[in-house]
């Protein structure tokens, strides 16, 4: 591969994950200052960001417990959130063809921001890299993010205050844009987004993404034979 | 003590959920069917989670600034704008009509 194009392509990723990465900070800095409030430990707040790893199932389980709800419910929640992650590592397995102990790394680390960069450079060859980065800097930053919430409280404010709260969307929206290219993919997108809010007010929190998300994907397979 | 035990659970429970995707046997995932589905899955996933996102708080449906930083992330994707552009655009657009 030319060099320049390489470097480019090199750079775009470093950039894109780099922004990425600061924008899950003031969620990290929140799930920190929530879990404090739901009598968490520092340890137990630690044990969530490096262990489960997943912003949506963090903050499901510690809003459940901070709100007075069943732990049976908060771990539902959670591992609920939890499924797409699992099939995320489906499409990224066959997309990058991990071997040996970098299967269980891998896995740990696929998330929605290291699977949509992964996804989006599929075409330029790049998908390794974007993904390696991606979780890199989420990693860290979420980590650290989640500490200092912890630590010293939420300091910059709800994420609703700062537009942070569509960082992530818009990010994601930036990812996929490229390969919504087809009107047919923009109408999955479409469709999938649509039954995802359709269902939101009957079926518990975390259903609606997977119902929209695989709903979508079956009509796609139906239209298709 | 319990809580302990909630933290532990859903921590092993959460990653054993991103293993069992790298563990599907790969025959399974080579007809042409699979492989359509398997590209199409993130793409369907993340259009939810960005719908779920903007335009739900739990398990109510709202309308507020983030439809709004949404609405201009797209427009900018439209025609192409730079990936950082897209998302401090959309982000300075909800907070202003967040702060409204």
């Amino acid at each position: 591969m030319d060099v320049t194009t390489r470097k480019s392509a090199e750079r775009r990723i470093r950039n894109r994950a780099l922004t990425i990465g600061v924008s899950v900070t003031p969620f990290g800095l929140s799930f920190g200052a929530v879990s404090v409030e739901a009598h968490l430990s520092l340890l137990q707040v630690c044990v969530l960001s490096l262990v489960l790893f997943s912003g949506a199932s963090q903050f499901a389980l510690v809003s459940i417990i901070g709100a007075g709800g069943s732990y049976f419910s908060a771990v539902g929640t959670a591992l609920l959130l939890g499924v797409r992650n699992g099939l995320y590592g489906a499409r990224i397995n066959t997309l990058l063809r991990p071997t040996g102990w970098r299967r269980f790394l891998m896995a740990e680390v696929t998330i929605d921001e290291s699977t949509a960069m992964a996804v989006s450079e599929a075409r330029s060859g790049h998908s390794a890299r974007a993904f390696w980065v991606t979780a890199l800097s989420v990693y860290v930053l979420w980590n650290a993010s989640t500490i200092a919430g912890a630590l010293v409280g939420n300091a910059l404010g709800s994420p609703a205050a700062t537009g942070l709260d569509v960082a992530g969307p818009a990010a994601f929206i930036a990812l996929l844009g490229p390969r919504l290219n087809t009107v047919r993919m923009r109408l999955v997108g479409l469709g999938a987004g649509l039954i995802a809010l359709v269902t939101v007010p009957v079926v518990p929190v975390g259903a609606p993404i997977l119902i929209g998300g695989l709903t979508a994907v079956a009509l796609l397979l139906v239209v298709d034979r | 003590m319990k809580l302990w035990l909630a933290v532990l659970i859903a921590s092993a429970g959460c990653a054993a959920l991103k293993l069992a995707g790298f563990v599907v046997p790969s025959r399974l995932l080579e007809t042409q069917r699979a492989q359509r589905t398997l590209e199409a899955l993130p793409v369907t996933l993340l259009s939810a989670l960005i719908a779920v996102s903007v335009f739900a708080t739990g398990t109510h449906l709202v309308l507020d600034s983030r439809a709004a930083g949404l609405a201009v992330a797209l427009i900018l994707v439209s025609i192409r704008a730079p990936f950082l552009v897209v998302v401090v655009a959309a982000c300075a657009t909800a907070a202003a009509l967040h702060a409204i």
